[in-house]
């Protein structure tokens, strides 16, 4: 009960905060919907979108935002030490890392619903076909991207060079979430549509995200040691 | 849990090939103020961090009472610290930022412990204000009421005076006298001798890491440092 008490009580935290600057949703939000208009004036040829491309500018945007919402919600941690008087708490290591991870999730969540309708209008992309398979892929893939973005954030926050050091580390480890994304994706948008195999990719995510969820609550309380 | 004495065993810290502490021995009483003092660089924060669980010592060990361990959840419980940053969210509120950390400190009477806080930091009437329009001095008001909010047994101070006008001071000062009274084991790193002049129970100074006491009392503070620095 308490460990909840305390994801609830950072992640609210979190929240609050940005409620208050919208500086991250707003950059966020600006940066993906500048990468997939980008995307749309090479992909999109007198109105036809090239076949496949949706599913990769979809997950590349998601990826990249992603990157830069962690960056900027630890580097508000770091700014004031404030990660300091978390971690001097008595409240579990574990709780306050999902407490990061699910304030992470719901900012991610939020410039989802800005690019997906983006990306389906200007792609012709199907993406509300399915779309309970869709919500499913986009949930499960962005838990899997920020379970190890917030370890790797956290543990990079007093490394110089950190703006630097975290996509390097960030995207070799979580090619497998966005291959699957991509390729889940991609089995919904096809002409004729595979669910069998969007299931499979959904399946596949949801291992990551047991694998990277329970190896961060493992490690964060070692890694948040000086 | 509950600890009467804090000590430190030889305790070495290096950060690459600098050693910022050097086998430091200190032993601290509960009703006991004791006062860190030295030159900037000198190991004085470092040496508040070990104390506080958020450094990992290089060498030596750190014993509260008994307990021979690493802070963890129930140790974090009995420690406040006051750091040189403030560890306020500056977008939260004056109450908001005091009742998260009440809330993650398990306290129960949130409402009345926070009321309280922000009545000794003499911000009532700023308790809806961001935190990001206040002084330098009452943000440190609000950070001491932050690290005393669940009424540590062992309250780190680093340099707690900075930014407080004289009224703030005296009320510190007293508040301090209270801690002292009500058996808190207390450590104040400072710069303001003759602030602290008269509060400590006894003071040691801490140069390239190493620790000297301080020649005991009958001169004032100032001019025993001078002398142990010489």
């Amino acid at each position: 009960m308490r460990f909840l008490e305390t994801v609830w009580l950072v992640a609210r935290k979190d929240l609050l905060i940005e409620l208050r600057s919208r500086e991250i949703v707003y950059t966020t939000v600006f940066f993906a919907v500048s990468v997939v208009l980008v995307f749309s004036f090479s992909f999109v040829k007198e109105g036809v979108a090239v076949e496949g491309a949706a599913p990769g500018i979809l997950w590349v945007a998601i990826a990249f935002s992603g990157t830069l919402a962690l960056g900027r919600a630890f580097e508000r941690e770091r700014q004031n030490e404030t990660l300091r008087g978390l971690l001097m708490s008595p409240a579990e290591r574990p709780a306050l890392y999902m407490g990061k991870l699910a304030g992470i999730v719901l900012l991610l969540a939020a410039v989802e619903v800005v690019i997906v309708p983006l990306v389906a209008f200007l792609f012709q992309a199907q993406l509300f076909g399915y779309p309970v398979q869709m919500a499913g892929l986009l949930l499960t893939g962005t838990v899997g991207f920020a379970a190890v973005g917030t370890l790797f954030a956290a543990m990079l926050l007093r490394t110089r060079g950190r703006d630097v050091l975290l996509p390097l580390l960030l995207y070799p480890v979580t090619v497998p979430v966005i291959i699957a994304g991509v390729r889940g994706t991609a089995a919904l948008l096809q002409t004729d549509v595979d669910l069998p195999m969007a299931r499979a990719w959904l399946s596949m995510l949801v291992f990551f995200d047991v694998v990277f969820v329970t190896l961060a609550l493992w490690t964060f309380e070692a890694v948040m040691t000086e | 849990m509950d600890f009467t004495s804090l000590s430190f065993a030889d305790v070495s810290r290096s950060y690459g090939r600098r050693w910022a502490l050097s086998r430091v021995s200190l032993r601290c009483e509960a009703g006991e103020i004791v006062g860190i003092l030295g030159p900037n660089g000198a190991g004085k924060s470092t040496l508040l961090a070990i104390a506080a669980g958020l450094l990992s010592p290089s060498a030596g060990r750190v014993h509260y009472g008994d307990l021979d361990a690493r802070p963890g959840a129930p140790l974090r419980q009995c420690i406040g610290l006051v750091g040189h940053d403030l560890y306020l969210y500056p977008e939260l509120t004056a109450a908001e930022n005091l009742t998260f950390y009440a809330r993650l400190h398990g306290i129960s009477d949130v409402a009345a412990r926070v009321d309280r806080a922000l009545e000794r930091a003499q911000l009532t009437a700023r308790r809806d204000d961001q935190v990001l329009g206040f002084s330098r001095g009452m943000r440190q008001r609000l950070t001491l009421e932050r690290a005393m909010l669940h009424a540590p047994r062992l309250v780190l101070l680093d340099e707690p005076f900075t930014g407080l006008d004289d009224a703030s001071t005296l009320s510190l000062v007293a508040r301090l006298e209270d801690l002292r009274a009500s058996g808190r084991i207390v450590l104040i790193a400072t710069h303001d001798l003759e602030i602290v002049d008269g509060l400590l129970t006894r003071a040691v100074m801490l140069r390239e890491g190493k620790l000297t006491e301080l020649p005991p009392l009958g001169e004032s503070l100032r001019e025993r440092y001078r002398r142990a620095g010489a």
